[in-house]
């Protein structure tokens, strides 16, 4: 194959990267979308081939690695979804991470000169850093969506901090500069070897500290901002290499990323800078705790089927608590009931329900909701002064309407109104403040009421009772 | 002007545009597949796979292309896992139930 004709094939799967995205603007395009994303990429891994001297080593480890996600992308349960992208962040990581090293060791084979000019090592160091960066603050965010703090502090979803935590940081990404420009400077192949390893180590250190300050329900902004940086790790590896169809893939997910943990900052009213320095809800509970008792009203399953069964308008409202209850079947089944008997039931979402961007449209497809019953925030939040009853099931922060008080500490955080509804019925698992520290006043008003236990159970009793 | 222009421009050319594109289209991207966004965009980052690829193959089996392999390995997982698990999802929504 000629290199223009190589060079014109990868065009073909840019462009059809391209179009694969597009795809995702409209459900009914989106599977369409997918399949031109794999096409496109079929036709960039066959290309490559048949332009690599040795194929048999790369199609076995393809294939082993091939089954593996086959096997993965199977089995996976929507709800571990925000983790398995986390472990797949890593991978492209830890991938730019050793393809970096094959080209320091053997700039030849990928058509770089040897020794590598400066241009190209300023890339081959931009595509490490961010790769090993990448790798290990994935790992760190893999083991906090799995739940793995029981087995070591640093997955803890409770944010880790320490003295000096972003001077600590701060030194380390001072150091990686600094070899980085050893490496730029050395003067033989050999003498880049050193700084270049160092820097790697020191990158991957760096991205287990800055994730570990970060908190639970600060995930959707993380996982987003670890697939921009995935994205510009595979860009930086295109540099290296001269590769355009590297370059655009890896800019295309890098913006996405990028506009992601944007749409997540926003949604939380937070800037991105306050939620990658960490440390918030470091002190959750605290204000609860420290809270005067005030009281509350809670019912028990019966009563919220009594109230359901009698309204004319409902609201759901799922959060993080559906996600860990798993309680997506059963809240179908409870709306499939109350449509059933007549009455208008929708869903609302906040754009950071849950740990991960669009988790919770993700869960509710998968019990099939039809997606036009489920509405984003700003489509829907007009309606709750109009609606009976405003079903909250494992949310807490984003119905907050402490959010509309100057001084409270989430003021100005867009919420999902649901304090307008004539009733609100609450589902949580028990009193406790939520990820933001701050009691929610919702709880306490007289036209709400409490039902506590964990989401599945208690919306299988619900069902039960009408 | 004399000379050739330098594959690092060319490359920050396509990188620049790149970014405007992946912009404008992100924008037009539902919310409610957000989910599946990333796990697409994922998907299409495993293209760093064609890197890894041209380190496992130079020929002769040395430290270098054992690490190739071994990315090989790795970033398939997400070539594969990322579109299926994608297209799994994406399955998934739908705007009435099938009877």
């Amino acid at each position: 194959m000629s290199a223009n004709l190589v060079a014109l094939c990868y065009l073909v799967a840019s462009v059809l990267f391209i179009l694969s995205l597009k795809g995702l603007s409209h459900p009914l395009t989106a599977r369409r979308g997918n399949l031109f994303g794999m096409i496109g990429m079929t036709i960039a891994v066959l290309t490559t081939l048949a332009i690599t001297r040795r194929i048999d080593i790369a199609i076995g480890a393809l294939a082993i690695g091939g089954s593996i996600g086959y096997i993965v992308a199977k089995r996976v349960e929507m709800t571990q979804m925000p983790e398995l992208v986390a472990a797949m962040h890593s991978l492209v990581g830890m991938a730019a991470v050793l393809i970096a090293i094959a080209v320091v060791n053997n700039p030849l084979g990928f058509g770089v000169e040897n020794p590598i000019p400066a241009g190209n090592r300023i890339e081959l160091f931009i595509g490490t850093f961010v790769g090993a960066i990448t790798f290990s603050g994935s790992v760190i965010a893999f083991g906090k969506l799995a739940g793995l703090g029981r087995y070591s502090r640093l997955f803890s979803s409770a944010p880790v901090v320490f003295p000096a935590q972003h001077w600590l940081n701060l030194a380390l990404l001072l150091a990686i500069v600094g070899l980085g420009l050893k490496f730029v400077s050395a003067d033989s192949p050999t003498a880049m070897w050193p700084p270049f390893l160092e820097m790697t180590a020191v990158a991957f250190v760096l991205g287990f500290l800055i994730i570990i300050p970060i908190g639970g329900a600060d995930m959707p902004v993380v996982i987003s901002m670890l697939n921009s940086y995935s994205g510009w790790a595979a860009a930086g590896i295109g540099f290296s290499l001269n590769n355009s169809m590297l370059i655009i893939a890896g800019s295309l997910v890098g913006s996405s990323g990028a506009i992601l943990s944007y749409i997540m900052c926003h949604a939380m009213n937070r800037s991105f800078f306050s939620v990658i320095l960490g440390g918030f809800g470091a002190s959750e509970g605290a204000v609860a705790a420290n809270g005067e008792q005030k009281a509350y009203r809670s019912g028990s399953p019966d009563d919220v089927a009594f109230l359901l069964g009698n309204a004319e308008s409902v609201i759901i409202v799922p959060g993080y608590g559906l996600a860990v209850g798993r309680a997506q079947h059963a809240t179908k089944e409870l709306a499939q009931k109350l449509i059933d008997k007549g009455v208008n039931v929708r869903y609302a979402i906040h754009p950071v329900a849950g740990r991960m961007p669009g988790h919770m449209n993700v869960l509710l497809a998968e019990a099939e909701v039809p997606y036009d019953q489920v509405f984003e925030m700003e489509d829907i939040n007009g309606d709750f002064g109009s609606t009976d009853v405003a079903f909250v099931l494992g949310a807490n922060d984003v119905v907050n309407p402490l959010a509309e008080v100057p001084g409270s500490p989430i003021y100005g955080m867009p919420i999902l109104e649901a304090h307008k509804a004539r009733t609100v019925i609450v589902n949580k698992r028990s009193m406790a403040a939520g990820y933001a520290g701050v009691d929610n006043p919702l709880f306490y008003m007289d036209r709400t009421m409490m039902v506590f236990g964990d989401a599945k159970k208690v919306v299988e009793e619900i069902v039960k009772a009408l | 002007m004399t000379g050739t222009i330098d594959h690092t421009v060319i490359n920050l050319t396509v990188f620049v545009l790149a970014i405007f594109v992946g912009y404008h289209v992100v924008w037009t991207v539902t919310p409610a597949l957000h989910t599946p966004l990333m796990s697409v965009t994922n998907a299409i980052s495993s293209v760093v796979v064609v890197g890894a690829i041209l380190a496992a193959g130079p020929g002769t089996l040395d430290f270098g292309s054992i690490l190739g392999a071994v990315a090989v390995g790795l970033v398939a997982v997400n070539t594969f896992g990322g579109f299926l698990v994608s297209q799994r999802m994406l399955e998934m929504f739908r705007k009435k139930e099938r009877k």
